[in-house]
This record gives C-alpha cells, structure tokens and sequence, in this order.
C-alpha cells in the first residue's frame, strides 16, 4: 500500500463488506500508510489519517483549522456548496481561539453533568412513549424509524423551545443540512432559508416572551465579556445544535441496536446487568466502523505527521472510527467489549471542538438503551445481520433500518 | 496524588464529573471544570486517572 506518494489515491469514503464491519483497508492504512491520499465525493483530494494518536493530535492542534475557504481546501461534496463543512453556519459562528471559545461557553453551561442527570427522566418518557407506539403497532418494527429517528429531534425542539407541531419540519430540515448527495442543491437552499425564516421569527417570540427553553436564555445572556448574541448567530447556533444533534444521535440509536443485537449474546448481557448501560455506551460508540466521513481540518503551513511531511494547503481527513480501532490504543481492538473502562475513543472528537453535546448524546443513547432493556428484553433482530443496509450520500453514517422483533 | 486542571482548555464534557465526583465539579455558569480537591486521597485516585483518560481536551494531567 503507496497512497501516500505517487500512486492512485484510494476513493474516500472507503466502502465496507458489510454494514457494521469496518473497511478491510483500515488496519493495513494504520500499519503501513497512515497518511494516506484519498479522493473525495467532490473529487478534491486530502489525506487520510488512521491511527489514534495521530487523530488526537490533529483535532486538538490548534493549527489545523476547521475553515475549509481556503482557496486551496477541498471541498467535501458533490454538490456546488460542498455540504454542510463548507456552509453558511461556519461563516455565521466563531471559529476559532477565543471569540469561538465564548461562543462554546454560552451554550455547555446547558449540557453539564448535573443539568443531565435532571433531564434524564423526560427523555426516558420520550423514549417509553415511542416505544408503547411501537409495541401498539406490533412486530416487527424498524427500530430506527420508530424511535431512533423521532426522539434526538424532540429533545433538541425542547431545547430550543419549538412547538411539539413542527418537529417533523425540524427533522427534514435537518436531513437536508448533511446532504453530500441526497438532495438537490436546489432543495437545500430551500430548506436552508425556510428554517432562516422560521428561526428568526422564533428568536422574536422568545425575546419578546422568553420560556425555559436554551434559546430563551441565549436571547437575554451575556458572554465572558458582556455581549450578546447577534440575532443572525442566535440562527446560526439553532441550526448548528439541530444539524449537530440530530442526525447523529438518531443513526448513532439505530447502530446501537444493529451492534448490540447482531451478536445477542450482548443484548442478553445487558438485560442480565444494566448497570453495564454506561459503559456499553461508551464502547459501541467506539466500536461503530460506520461513523460518517470523519472530520475535516485543513493546514496552511507545513506540518511533520505520521512520519512524513505534510505540505501546507493540505486537507487533512481524520478518521475517527478507524483510530476507534487502533490496537495501539485499545486491547483487542476488534472485540466489542461491553465493559471497556476507561474507553478515550474519539467518536466526539477531542480537544477544543470536540462535539459540544457529547453529553447530551450520552444521555439520550443511555436513556434509550436503558428503557429498551426494560421494556423489551426479547428485542431481536428481525433480518440477518447481513441484511442491514447502510445509508449513502450524508455526511453522518448510518442505517437505513434497523428491522426488529420482539 | 496532585491533580491539575487547565480551564482554559476544558470543554465542559462533563465527563471527569461523571467519572470522580468527589474530586470534579462543573462551574453554573458556563459547565467548566472546578477541582474540589487537588491532592485526593487513595481510594479516589483510580476515578481521577479514569478522569484524566477519559476528559476529550486532555485538560486533567496527574501527578503520582
């Protein structure tokens, strides 16, 4: 394996045999080719990084930038805009080093420890009414669509305060967001300025009559230095939660079934000793191979990497998941251990810009497994593990469906 | 044991509060870090090196 110097560079993403087996690429990439050219759905090329610590060290250098404008970045998509990486929300936010720190700082306060722990208990009975609309409609079920879908979007509309009614709207909205080829770029600027038009209207109401959602706090709070968010960043961090939000909590639900379920014999270890949900969290969100295209930085100087020079202009691909499996991390890699602790995967990323609602992902999946458990011991898959399809063309991995029985 | 903690690169995870609470708590105002006790005792110190692994800025650093 040469991808990283004058050969043909491997097309990015790198397709798997199997929906939740990893590329057979990955572990020859980490041992001989950590820096790797790939192609990308835009056909820009960038370099593939595999192993842990060269991702940790990546994401959590300042240096490598998440402005993917530069004249010489690549762009992602296919489509004209370049996805969500290269769109109107990266332009309306801060970010980088302090003003984007501030920005952060307004909105974790929202996502702490305790502040979970409160909000557990709504988002189980969130989760146990999805689950009665599934049982009242029988087996089998997709599990992804009844409840994997529906439920990240109701926790962030309660976040944002928006009306029971227009969930489904904030779900299409979002699909639309982390299209790579799904959609029409037509369809996306569409969709774009109808939630522009619906959150400016929403962040005028609650200014006028704030409510107990974090936009209404966000209308009236003031940063680190006194200032407030400009109507048009109060948007943009609407979108930013719901794009950041929803999409991946909900595939990351319906994965979390497909891996436990696949092997039952680890479905049936948790209904045995729940108090293993924590943990089996934490090591399905290292274990899942299927976790989108990763996350792109780009460098504008010259840079020492994986053993070799990274020119500056390079756009730099960091695979998180295949790092998720670097033997030079974790103790059997490959085996899905249910009771891994401490498990420092990268499925949020690291350092500065580490996903800003891990917590919040974790305590909806927690939440989910746990009443699943409860409710529906039996769970099974209702097709062979084999038959599980991956969905294509969003920035977010997933499965199309997760069929169940129980 | 002496832990330090670097405020400025914590991202308010949460995670080293989840994983050694006697010893981590997060700030209301914003959910950054607070070190309740810099020197914890014994049978905390597997929870604070947990903490340490664990934290996604690499905030937390342990002194044996």
């Amino acid at each position: 394996m040469e991808h990283g110097d004058g050969r043909q560079a491997l097309s990015y993403p790198i397709p798997s045999p199997a929906a939740l087996e990893p590329p057979v690429e990955w572990a020859d990439l980490r041992r001989e080719c950590p820096a790797a050219r790939v192609t990308l759905p835009s056909g820009d090329e960038a370099t593939l990084l595999t192993r842990y610590a060269d991702v940790r060290k990546v994401l959590s250098d300042p240096r490598f930038s998440r402005r993917l404008n530069a004249e010489d970045a690549a762009r992602i998509g296919d489509s004209e805009s370049g996805g969500v990486f290269n769109g109107e929300i990266s332009e309306t936010l801060p970010q980088t080093g302090e003003e984007h720190q501030r920005w952060r700082r307004m909105i974790t306060k929202w996502f702490t420890a305790r502040r979970m722990a409160a909000l557990r208990p709504a988002i189980e009975t969130m989760a146990e009414r999805l689950v009665d609309e599934m049982v009242e409609h029988g087996p089998p079920a997709d599990l992804k669509a009844s409840l994997g879908f529906p439920l990240p979007v109701w926790v962030i509309c309660d976040l944002l305060g928006v009306d029971d009614a227009d969930r489904d709207r904030f779900a299409y909205w979002s699909d639309t967001f982390l299209n790579l080829t799904r959609y029409t770029d037509e369809q996306v600027a569409a969709a774009q300025a109808e939630f522009v038009e619906y959150m400016t209207a929403h962040v005028t109401a609650k200014r006028a009559d704030p409510g107990e959602d974090l936009l209404s706090e966000l209308t009236t709070a003031t940063d680190a230095r006194g200032g407030r968010m400009p109507d048009a960043v109060l948007v943009a961090t609407g979108q930013a939660l719901l794009v950041a939000g929803h999409e991946t909590t909900a595939n990351m639900i319906a994965k979390m079934a497909g891996l436990l379920l696949a092997d039952r014999r680890r479905w049936e270890r948790l209904v045995t000793d729940r108090s293993l949900v924590r943990s089996a969290v934490e090591e399905v969100l290292r274990f899942d191979a299927n976790a989108g295209i990763g996350m792109p930085r780009y460098i504008g100087e010259e840079v020492e990497l994986a053993g070799t020079v990274l020119p500056g202009g390079t756009t730099v691909m960091c695979g998180m998941a295949a790092a998720n499996r670097d033997e030079s991390a974790f103790d059997d890699a490959d085996r899905m251990d249910l009771a891994r602790s401490p498990n420092p995967h990268l499925a949020f990323g690291s350092g500065a810009h580490s996903c800003l609602g891990q917590a919040l992902a974790r305590t909806e999946l927690q939440a989910v497994l746990d009443v699943l458990l409860r409710r529906l011991p039996s769970l099974r898959l209702a097709v062979p593990p084999a038959e599980l399809r991956r969905i294509e063309g969003l920035a977010v991995g997933g499965l199309r469906e997760v069929p169940v029985r129980w | 044991m002496k832990v330090n903690l670097d405020q400025d690169k914590c991202v308010a995870s949460g995670q080293c509060v989840v994983a050694a609470m006697e010893v981590f708590d997060q700030r209301d105002e914003d959910g950054i870090a607070v070190l309740l006790n810099d020197s914890p005792p014994a049978d905390q110190a597997d929870d604070v090196r947990h903490a340490a692994t664990v934290c996604p800025a690499l905030a937390i650093t342990v002194e044996e």
